[in-house]
């Protein structure tokens, strides 16, 4: 659809809020805790924070959460019986507060889930995801999403997307028609189009480099020394991944309890040791510095060269969270 | 995948368990609900995710030749978690099956082909697939060779077929052991694989060669195929990497551009030479 603009003010944010909760939605939205605001189930408007650049955690997991279960089994000596999770009614979730970064990334991650073989309860709870989005009025050095054709008020993933005003107002863009349904059950709350153009309103975030001339770049950089430098102090913590709004990498486990049990889709990384290891004791990716190059170059080379689309948003939370303080866009730059 | 839940396991009753070898296992699976059973097919290479509910899953091909209907089978060392609840089941026990996945032999080029097998150990079963559906559709093929070695000769596995594959006048069986692995009435050459390979020095006429093996055994079987003639485009393998889903999702067995478990895992040595060397 084409999308439509709308002035909402300030006030009218919390009222659409309590509307959403009043319909029995489960809403994530910026939180504090401490110094730090990661995304967290909210209930009341005043737990919102819109002091933040990104969150320490990404939105990823409303669609792909940490663990999910994929079926349950009773199981006895003469059967077993396994009980199918997808038959679940998962919630109707609104993303409140994501970043453009953020809802960009749901789109290679719906790629990966898609791609042949369709991930069912991937796919039942993003349909059930409703994203609103706020642009960026600021940012700092750790963001790069103008490198990978984002931006700090793209529409891409979003709903809707609210850029603030100089006002103190907000422009709201309304881009799906699940965004579209939103506003005619609130119509009194949005008005006519505001004057005030929104590019002004929007963080300058500079272009490090470009997605496509990287890529090129990669074609030839397998065998390169900057893969063990820019590596060497890597702990191999996995926190990069967990952090990242686009790795999907994940695990297969199973919980038992008696006769009873889970089995679960976990979050894991590619930049673990044990992520390749042979059941031989061979590991194709012995190295952190080989690890480090498959983390780049499954996001800058392979997944754009099948789908067009980076896994790099460019939300810097990698870097932020790195107890090594190793940066993707120093890597990145360097080559 | 008649589930549309793509996590969800067939459930398949062990109906006959076979030792191979120390340590090594051969299940015969049955569907348990016979409308799966009906629907099932797979060719030859392709593998599926066994599992004991709460335990885990485990990555084997399927052993067995889809020529063989009604059931499949597959062999397995136990070494770790799964592998070790897989072998202390029962007869009769039900176990849980996803699969088939990955692709398959190009076994309909190779008509009016020679076929030449190598492999060591335990990469026998994906290969024993291939031998029987070869052998079930004999006049489709001209010669069959098999080059077969184990560490020692209790490590060889499906020892009554290979019995019966050095009686059949229609199969050349060459099998070995590495020094030091052999007993005193061993019949069979001594020596590693690749080394009894350029001995017995099949030709690479018209021949297709499909080598299994630790990737040891693979590094050292390749020069010796090309020594004898053998074209990058007619050399094949299989490669093991660890896999958790199976679909190309879980990230483990991404090598360059591929998912082994998808793309693979069968591929031509011309194939494998385009990827970066992680496999």
């Amino acid at each position: 659809m084409q999308t439509e603009n709308h002035l909402i003010r300030k006030p009218s944010l919390e009222k659409l809020f309590n509307y959403l909760i009043g319909n029995g939605k489960t809403i994530y939205a910026p939180k504090a805790k401490g110094k730090l605001v990661f995304f967290d189930n909210v209930t009341d408007f005043g737990e919102v924070t819109e002091d933040y650049i990104v969150t320490t955690n990404s939105a990823k997991s409303v669609v792909f959460p940490r663990t999910e279960k994929v079926f349950s089994y009773k199981k006895s000596k003469e059967s077993t019986e396994i009980i199918d999770a997808a038959d679940n009614t998962y919630p109707d979730v609104v993303l409140w507060g994501s970043r453009p970064c953020d809802a960009a990334a749901f789109i290679p991650l719906n790629n990966t889930f898609n791609e042949d073989y369709p991930d069912i309860i991937f796919n039942k709870r993003s349909q059930k995801v409703l994203v609103l989005s706020f642009s960026c009025s600021y940012s700092d050095d750790y963001c790069f999403c103008t490198s990978v054709n984002g931006g700090p008020g793209n529409t891409t993933g979003s709903d809707i997307l609210f850029t603030r005003l100089s006002t103190g107002d907000y422009l709201a863009e309304v881009i799906t028609e699940k965004g579209k349904l939103l506003v005619t059950e609130n119509n009194s709350l949005f008005e006519p189009k505001p004057e005030e153009s929104k590019e002004q309103n929007l963080a300058l975030i500079k272009a490090y480099f470009n997605q496509e001339e990287i890529q090129t770049k990669l074609q030839n950089l397998f065998e390169n020394p900057v893969w063990d430098e820019k590596s060497r102090a890597c702990l191999g913590c996995g926190s990069c991944a967990y952090v990242c709004p686009v790795c999907s990498c994940f695990d297969i486990q199973d919980e038992a309890h008696g006769h009873k049990g889970t089995r679960l889709r976990c979050w894991d990384s590619c930049g673990f040791g044990l992520f390749t290891l042979h059941t031989s004791g061979h590991n194709p990716r012995e190295t952190q510095g080989a690890r480090w190059r498959q983390r780049i170059l499954h996001k800058f080379l392979y997944m754009p060269n099948k789908t067009k689309v980076a896994g790099c948003v460019g939300c810097g939370r990698c870097s932020r969270s790195c107890p090594a303080d190793i940066n993707i866009l120093d890597t990145v730059t360097s080559l | 995948m008649s589930n549309p839940n793509i996590y969800i396991p067939y459930l398949m009753r062990i109906e006959k368990i076979t030792l191979e070898a120390p340590g090594v296992k051969t299940f015969r699976l049955k569907f348990e609900n016979e409308q799966e059973a009906d629907e099932f097919t797979f060719k030859a290479g392709q593998f599926g995710e066994y599992s004991i509910v709460g335990v885990g899953e485990s990555t084997f091909c399927i052993a067995s030749s889809p020529t063989r209907k009604g059931y499949i089978e597959c062999t397995f060392r136990q070494t770790g978690k799964v592998t070790n609840a897989l072998a202390s089941a029962e007869e009769g026990d039900v176990i849980g099956f996803r699969g088939p996945y990955g692709n398959t032999f190009p076994m309909d080029e190779w008509k009016g082909k020679n076929l030449l097998f190598i492999a060591g150990g335990i990469a026998l079963p994906p290969m024993r697939c291939v031998i029987w559906n070869a052998l079930d559709l004999r006049e489709n093929f001209k010669d069959i060779t098999i080059v077969y070695g184990a560490r020692t000769v209790a490590d060889l596995v499906y020892k009554d077929e290979l019995a019966e594959w050095r009686t059949r006048s229609d199969v050349r069986l060459v099998t070995t052991v590495d020094p030091g692995g052999e007993t005193p009435d061993w019949k069979g050459e001594v020596g590693f694989v690749p080394s009894v390979l350029e001995k017995a020095a099949p030709s690479s006429e018209n021949t297709i060669a499909i080598v299994c093996g630790p990737p040891i055994m693979i590094k050292f079987t390749f020069p010796v195929l090309e020594k004898l003639g053998f074209k990058e485009e007619n050399i094949y393998t299989t490669l093991e990497n660890r896999m958790k889903c199976g679909f190309g999702k879980c990230g483990r067995c991404n090598v360059g551009e591929v998912y082994v478990c998808k793309d693979g895992p069968v591929f031509s040595y011309e194939a494998l030479k385009l990827l970066p060397a992680e496999y």
